[in-house]
C-alpha cells in the first residue's frame, strides 16, 4: 500500500508523537505540533494513537491512493475532497484505489492531520518517524513532502472502518483571538518593570515567520531589558545571555522587538534571554494559529499550569476512551 | 561564582543558571550535576542538557512533581559541593582550512551586515584582538585546545571555549544582522565561542574557515559517526589543525570515499590541574593527542 504525493501543499511532513532524548545534542522533540488533533486522527482510523500521520500547514496536499484505505482528517477547518466530492472532517472515510484526496484552504486553524489506517510506514530514526527538516532527519527522506514522493503505508489494525466520528464535545475550536498562559521565569527579571507589564497587557499578532521551529509575534510594544554590565561570554545587546538551553514553549525576544515562542522543532539553545514559558496545555493551541491571529499572554503560576495540564490530559483520556 | 539560580521553564522544565558569565568552572559544575542526574535514572526525566554556564532538564510533572524535581537537583548540587572535578573525556584533532574560498564568498555576500565592510571576518577578528597578522591570529586560534561546552542550537553543533587565561581568549561580536546563509562545516566565532556549523543555514558568527570533517550525518557513513550520527558531546576537547587547500582537497576525497577518519584519544581532564597551569596543562593535552 502506498500514497502518491501529487501536490505537496505548503509544508506537509510525516510526524508522530515525537523523538525525546536527544535535545542535549541539538536534536529536538519534533512530532505533531497539535498532539490532540494528531491523536484524534489516528484513533479515528483505528491506529495506535501515536502512529505516524501527515501534518499539513495552511494549504493541504493533493494525494492519490494506490490502494483502498481508511482515512481521517482532523485539525484546522479545511474541507477534505475525494475526487472533488466533499468528505467530513473528524470522521473516518473509505478511499478506493486511484482516489484523489485534496483540500480547501484552511479557513480556521493552521494545521490539518491526515491519518491513514496502518500509519505512514517510513523507517524509525532514533525511535521516531517524525521529520526534523533542519537536521534532514527522519520522516520521508528527512524533509517536507515534494511532488512525486510515494509514501509507504503500514498494515491497518483490525477494526479500522469508515464512519467513526469524533463526538461533538471532543472537537476542538480554534479561535482567531485567544489567550496563551505563560509561567514567567528564566530571565524574566531582566525586563524593565514597564516591559514586564506591557508584555502581558498588549495584544500580539502572529507574524508571517511562524513555523515548526517557532512562532513569532508582533504589534505589541517593544520590550526593554534592564541595563547591565555585560557578563563575560554574553553578547553585547541587553537581550543577550551566555548561550543556554531553550525550554520548549520558552519565549525569547531578540533585541526586545518580537517575542518568539519555540515549538517542537526548536533550536535547542542560544544567546537570547527567555522571559517565560508557555504552559504545556497551550502548546497545541499555538500550532493552530494562523498569521495575524491574535494572542494575549496571561500570567499563571505553577499550580494553575498543573491544573491546566490535568484538564488537557483528562480531555485526551476521554478522546481515547470514546474511540476505543 | 554565586549560588545556582533555579527557575521553572513552564511545567516541564527546570533551568539552572550556574553563573551569569562563562567560565570553565561554571561549565564543569553544570556538567557534574548533569552526569550525576543521568546516573540516577529518575523516572520522568526525559532530557538532560548541559550548556556553557547553565543546564536544562525536561521532566514529566505527572511522574515527578516540579517541587520534587527541583529539590532533587538542589540535593545533587549540595552533595557534589566543591569536589575535585575530573572528567573522563576525549581529545580530537579537527583540521581547519582557515581563510577558505567558500566562507569568503559567503562573508562577502553578506558584507553590509558586518561591523567592518572593508576587511574580511578573520582580518577583523585578528585586528580587534590585537594580532599583527592573520597568520598570528590563526596560530593563536589553533594553538591551545578548546573545550566543547555545549552541543546544540541545531543537531550536533558544538560550541567551543578556548582553554587559555581569560585575558588571552579570542572575543568577537556577532554580525550586526544575522546572515541567512552559512556553508555547512564553517568554523565561526561569536562572543567567546567558536562553533562548527553542522548544517547549512542562518547564523551570526564571524567566519574564520571550514573543516572537511563531517560532524553530523544521519547516514553515518564515516567510521567515527558509526556509533552515533552526531559526533560531539559536551566535555570533548578539540585541537584545531590548520591545513592547506591541497590537504583540504585530499580530506574531501577521503570523506567521499568513506575512508576519512579523525585522531581521537581518551584523556582524563582535571579542572584543578588546568586552572593551576593553563599553558602547561594544554601542552600536556596536546601531547596526549599526538602520543608523545
Amino acid at each position: 500500500m502506498a500514497i502518491e504525493v501529487v501536490k505537496p501543499g505548503l509544508a506537509t511532513s510525516v510526524q508522530d508523537a515525537g523523538r525525546p532524548g536527544y535535545y542535549n545534542i541539538g536534536i529536538p522533540l519534533s512530532g505533531a505540533l497539535d498532539q490532540y488533533a494528531f491523536r484524534a486522527a489516528n484513533l479515528l482510523v483505528g491506529n495506535e494513537e501515536g502512529a505516524a500521520a501527515l501534518e499539513a500547514t495552511l494549504l493541504g496536499p493533493e494525494l492519490v491512493f494506490r490502494a483502498a484505505a481508511i482515512v481521517a482528517v482532523t485539525g484546522a477547518e479545511a474541507m477534505p475532497k475525494l475526487n472533488g466530492e466533499e468528505r467530513p472532517r473528524n470522521e473516518s472515510f473509505a478511499v478506493r484505489i486511484g482516489d484523489r484526496l485534496s483540500f480547501d484552504f484552511m479557513k480556521v486553524g493552521a494545521r490539518i492531520y491526515i491519518a491513514v489506517a496502518g500509519g505512514i510506514d517510513v523507517p524509525l530514526v532514533l525511535g521516531s518517524r517524525s521529520t526534523y527538516a533542519l537536521g534532514a532527519l527522519g520522516g520521508f527522506a528527512g524533509r517536507k513532502l515534494a511532488a512525486g514522493d510515494v509514501l509507504p503505508v503500514g498494515r491497518p489494525r483490525p477494526g479500522a472502518r469508515a464512519g467513526r466520528k469524533l463526538a461533538a464535545d471532543l472537537v476542538p475550536t480554534y479561535p482567531k483571538s485567544l489567550e496563551l498562559r505563560v509561567l514567567p521565569g528564566l530571565y524574566f527579571h531582566r525586563l524593565t518593570d514597564e516591559s514586564a507589564q506591557s508584555f502581558f497587557a498588549d495584544t500580539w499578532a502572529v507574524a508571517p515567520e511562524a513555523d515548526r521551529i517557532g512562532y513569532r509575534y508582533r504589534k505589541g510594544r517593544p520590550l526593554t531589558f534592564r541595563a547591565r554590565k555585560q557578563p563575560f561570554g554574553a553578547g553585547s545587546d541587553p537581550s543577550n545571555i551566555v548561550d543556554a538551553g531553550y525550554p520548549y514553549g520558552s519565549i525569547q525576544v531578540p533585541g526586545g522587538l518580537e517575542p518568539i515562542i519555540l515549538h517542537r522543532d526548536a533550536v535547542s539553545g542560544g544567546g537570547y534571554a527567555m522571559i517565560g514559558t508557555v504552559i504545556s496545555a497551550d502548546m497545541d493551541r499555538i500550532a493552530q494559529m494562523q498569521p495575524n491571529n491574535l494572542a494575549r499572554f496571561v500570567e499563571v503560576d505553577m499550580e494553575a499550569a498543573l491544573k491546566a495540564r490535568a484538564e488537557y490530559k483528562s480531555r485526551t483520556a476521554r478522546l481515547i476512551a470514546s474511540l476505543q | 561564582m554565586t549560588a545556582i539560580r533555579y527557575s521553572f521553564g513552564g511545567d516541564e522544565h527546570v533551568f539552572a543558571e550556574i553563573d551569569e558569565e562563562m567560565s570553565l568552572e561554571a561549565f564543569f559544575k553544570g556538567m557534574a550535576i548533569c552526569t550525576e542526574l543521568q546516573k540516577r535514572r529518575i523516572p520522568g526525566v526525559s532530557e538532560i542538557c548541559p550548556s556553557n554556564a547553565s543546564y536544562l532538564v525536561r521532566f514529566d510533572p505527572d511522574v515527578i512533581h516540579p517541587d520534587k524535581m527541583l529539590s532533587t537537583l538542589k540535593e545533587i548540587e549540595a552533595e557534589l559541593g566543591s569536589a575535585d572535578l575530573e572528567l573522563p573525556t576525549r581529545i580530537i584533532e579537527i583540521p581547519v582550512f582557515y581563510n577558505d574560498p567558500w566562507t569568503h564568498e559567503t562573508l562577502m555576500r553578506f558584507r553590509e551586515r558586518h561591523q567592518d565592510t572593508n576587511s574580511t571576518d578573520i582580518e577583523y577578528g585578528a585586528r580587534i584582538n590585537g594580532y599583527k597578522s592573520v597568520d598570528e591570529f590563526i596560530a593563536a586560534h589553533s594553538g591551545a585546545p578548546w573545550f566543547v561546552s555545549m552541543v546544540g542550537f541545531v543537531a550536533g553543533l558544538p560550541f567551543l571555549f578556548q582553554m587559555v587565561e581569560r585575558d588571552k581568549q579570542i572575543e568577537v561580536p556577532k554580525y550586526l544582522r544575522p546572515r541567512t546563509d552559512t556553508p555547512k562545516l564553517t568554523v565561526g566565532h561569536g562572543g567567546c565561542f567558536t562553533a562548527i556549523y553542522s548544517v547549512r543555514g542562518a547564523g551570526g558568527y564571524q567566519l574564520f574557515g571550514i573543516t572537511p570533517a563531517p560532524i553530523y550525518d544521519p547516514a553515518q557513513k564515516l567510521p567515527y559517526l558509526r556509533d552515533f550520527m552526531a559526533f560531539f558531546r559536551p566535555g570533548d576537547i578539540v585541537k584545531w589543525k590548520p591545513i592547506s587547500r591541497e590537504e583540504y582537497d585530499r580530506d574531501i576525497e577521503a570523506v567521499e570515499a568513506g575512508t576519512f577518519d579523525l585522531i581521537i584519544r581518551p584523556v582524563n581532564f582535571s579542572l584543578k590541574s588546568f586552572l593551576a597551569d593553563p599553558g602547561g596543562y594544554s601542552r600536556h593535552l596536546v601531547e596526549v593527542l599526538y602520543g608523545h
